[in-house]
């Protein structure tokens, strides 16, 4: 059970209300937990909000953040997964000097090389984006750090969960005046047959 | 029809009796004063109680909550009012108890400028509240009271706090009526119970030969006492209680053997470790009963019911996790699990307490010494009393003393501070719990260090007429800390030498009669009069200095390394 740590993505669905970020956020606070990267964005569904949450830790732990999250009041529902279950990406911004560019063939090959997309020129700088996974992102970052990379900065990880059915039909479910079908994950009741030899 | 206007604050008192709250605990303030001034008006059909200050307020409203079962509700101001209330949340939360909190604030176009008694309520108190909300607009307040009053009572109790600013407070608007609260999309409260959580722990405990029950205070929240009751008699299952599941079982049912963890009987504690099937009902593991984790009921499968999914594979890994409130799930567990006796597993629990009799218990209830023992007070009590009280206890030996000698016929009768252990929860949560059950005698329990930690609700006493029996049980030291200095800080005694006033002196000067004993032959005559007299009494007893709570698992080690002596 206690694997070794590594990236979790959590989605939570949420009510859109003032101060539940910081709610979710003391979950974290209290355990000590860093989070890597923290996004807020509407979702699919009007009116709901979703925050998609990066940590580094072990699967038990985020099981019972995540289970914390979840017993929120205005939490609908929160997801936790690895890294291969979900789309992700991260969009990154670079400010380079003009001068560097024009002068520079190097430099201009790297960023074609990168896919990256010029969203601003002016005469004294100009800003590129790429998006990406972080290594990706970071590469080019190391790759321009000689050529004068004036500013860098990169977005909260954003990401799709691939299993998922999205949330039209599971908010219809928490409107429903009654209580939830939903089963807490045990472990066992899938091998019962092992535990009820005694 | 025209809508009724009503300011902010009427619409908050007519919330409260549409609840059909009886009782505030409070105390006024600037930023609260506009709902005083309504309540003025509603004075004859909500009671508001004046304490001394508004921790005693909130642990009043925990009193209340745990002798009643309903809502306990506490106003306070804005500032120190409200962080005042901090500590009562933090407990209420730890022991899920139902409040509603309603504290004032200062006008909305002040909010951030650091006004007059200007706090940030909301996030100070959002990790000790399983809600809050602050409201600046008075359209807002019946439906916000509704939801609080909502989420305090359902599925896992606990504490709301709903800040109101003072313009809110004042705002004139059109009441179109209260409408109660049931539904919360985002939230829900309990799920339906699956039949394969059912299937599988009947399974498990039909199979079971040594089966043990673990039962906390989801018994008692749950309002389920008469299923568990019949689940234990069914299943034959010998049955122990954390602190807070104290008294949903009678302590002299034959198959109540005792209680949990650091201070719990010598028979569950070790026979954790050797029964095959543990069923913790409506606890959550704490680790005052589980003593060292990587050594706990290893040999066990668990089931563990609980309302609340975060709790299922906490602290304890749940072979069969069983969601859903108790009282529905109890039921379906008793209808599929088999008759049984099982007189020989019975007895072995019959034989540890003999053991634990013997060599512990019987020393503390009829000791030899000249000193008296905590013990032996709460067996004279039992005596006068014969299970019918209410107990309130403060923290510390005295309390591990009373939940372990206490004998209660009924629920809802042990009131403590559990999960927190608030020192100066004793005295005010007492006088709450007479608010809650105004037919029943209650005595309050307490050290002389918790005691003087909220003796200002002496007050609250004098004014209100109500009727608490204190009984401080003193052994002129903080016992428990000094219990741990002797044993693992080689009797390093560092500040835990507490003195204290004229107890008997303080009582009367607030009009209270008392006594004070100092030897044995007074004891019983003494906790007689203070049982039986009319109105408030105060009764100091003079205990051992230097005695132990035994058993006692030492921390950091196994429930079944349990020490007698």
């Amino acid at each position: 059970m206690n694997e070794e740590k590594q990236e979790y993505t959590i989605t939570v669905y949420t009510e859109n209300q003032v101060g539940l970020l910081n709610r979710i956020a003391i979950i974290f606070s209290r355990r000590k937990i860093n989070v890597e990267s923290l996004n807020t964005s509407p979702s699919e569904v009007a009116g709901i909000h979703r925050f998609t949450i990066v940590v580094v830790e072990n699967r038990d732990v985020v099981n019972k953040v995540v289970r914390q999250i979840e017993k929120q009041v205005e939490v609908l529902k929160a997801y936790y997964n690895t890294n291969d279950e979900i789309v992700w990406q991260e969009l990154a911004l670079y400010k380079v000097l003009s001068e560097e560019i024009t002068e520079k063939v190097k430099v201009e090959r790297l960023l074609r090389e990168y896919g990256a997309r010029a969203v601003a020129i002016r005469k004294d700088f100009i800003v590129f984006e790429t998006t990406g996974h972080r290594e990706e992102t970071n590469r080019l970052m190391e790759a321009l750090a000689p050529f004068g990379l004036v500013e860098f900065v990169r977005s909260a990880r954003v990401a799709i969960i691939k299993e998922s059915a999205g949330f039209h039909e599971k908010l219809k479910d928490f409107e429903k005046r009654e209580p939830g079908e939903e089963l807490i994950e045990n472990e066992y009741l899938g091998k019962r047959e092992a535990v009820f030899t005694m | 029809m025209e809508a009724k206007q009503l300011t902010g604050s009427q619409a908050v008192l007519e919330a409260f009796i549409a609840e059909g709250v009886d009782t505030i605990f409070g105390y006024p303030g600037g930023a609260i004063m506009p709902i005083y001034d309504a309540l003025y008006d509603y004075n004859d059909k909500l009671k508001h109680i004046l304490v001394r200050h508004e921790q005693g307020g909130i642990h009043a409203g925990q009193g209340y909550a745990r002798t009643s079962g309903k809502v306990g509700v506490v106003f306070a101001t804005s500032g120190p009012g409200a962080t005042n209330l901090v500590t009562g949340l933090a407990d209420a939360m730890i022991d899920s108890t139902p409040l509603v909190c309603i504290t004032g604030q200062v006008f909305a176009h002040l909010l951030g400028t650091d006004a007059f008694q200007e706090t940030d309520i909301i996030n100070i108190t959002m990790p000790v509240t399983k809600w809050n909300y602050q409201i600046t607009d008075a359209t807002e307040i019946p439906h916000i009271i509704a939801k609080a009053f909502y989420l305090a009572k359902s599925g896992r109790p606990g504490p709301v706090l709903i800040d109101i600013s003072k313009n809110a407070q004042l705002q004139k608007f059109d009441y179109e009526g209260y409408t109660p609260c049931n539904h919360v999309r985002s939230y829900r409260p309990k799920p339906i119970i699956r039949k394969e959580y059912i299937d599988a722990a009947v399974a498990l405990i039909n199979g079971a030969k040594k089966p043990m029950i673990a039962f906390g205070q989801g018994v008692i929240l749950g309002k389920a006492e008469k299923e568990f009751k019949k689940f234990v008699e069914k299943s034959g299952i010998p049955a122990a209680w954390t602190i807070l599941g104290l008294s949903a079982l009678p302590t002299d049912h034959p198959l109540n053997v005792g209680m949990l963890g650091m201070h719990g009987n010598y028979g569950p504690n070790v026979l954790t470790n050797e029964c095959d099937v543990l069923i913790a009902i409506g606890m959550r593991f704490d680790d005052r009963v589980t003593g060292r984790l990587d050594k706990y009921a290893k040999q066990a499968k668990i089931i563990h019911l609980d309302i609340d999914p975060s709790e299922i594979d906490k602290n304890v890994k749940a072979d069969v996790g069983v969601w859903g409130d108790c009282k529905e799930t109890l039921p379906l567990l008793t209808l599929g699990i088999e008759q049984k006796e099982r007189t020989e597993w019975v007895n072995l629990f019959k034989d540890y307490a003999q053991k634990e009799y013997d060599q512990c218990i019987k020393d503390e209830i009829y000791p030899k010494t000249e000193e008296m023992t905590m013990g032996e007070v709460i067996r004279i009590v039992n005596e006068v009393s014969k299970g019918e009280a209410i107990m309130v206890t403060d923290v510390g030996q005295h309390q591990m003393v009373t939940c372990r000698y206490a004998q209660f016929n009924q629920s809802r009768s042990n009131v403590t501070s559990g999960g927190l252990g608030t020192m100066g929860f004793g005295l005010p949560a007492a006088i709450g719990a007479k608010f809650g059950a105004l037919d029943r005698t209650v005595v309050a329990v307490i050290g002389d260090g918790g005691f003087q930690m909220t003796l200002q609700e002496l007050g609250t006493i004098m004014q209100t007429g109500v009727d608490v029996k204190i009984l401080i049980l003193n052994n002129q030291f903080l016992g428990m800390v000094r219990q741990w200095q002797q044993l693992f800080h080689d009797k390093r005694y560092s500040f835990v030498d507490i003195q204290s006033p004229d107890y008997i002196m303080l009582a009367k000067s607030y009009g209270i009669d008392g006594a004070k004993v100092e030897h044995r032959d007074q004891l019983a005559a003494a906790v007689k009069t203070m049982l039986e007299s009319k109105g408030s009494y105060l009764l100091e007893v003079m205990v051992g200095k230097e005695n132990n709570v035994f058993p006692m698992v030492p921390q950091g080690c196994s429930v079944s390394e349990i020490r007698l002596k």
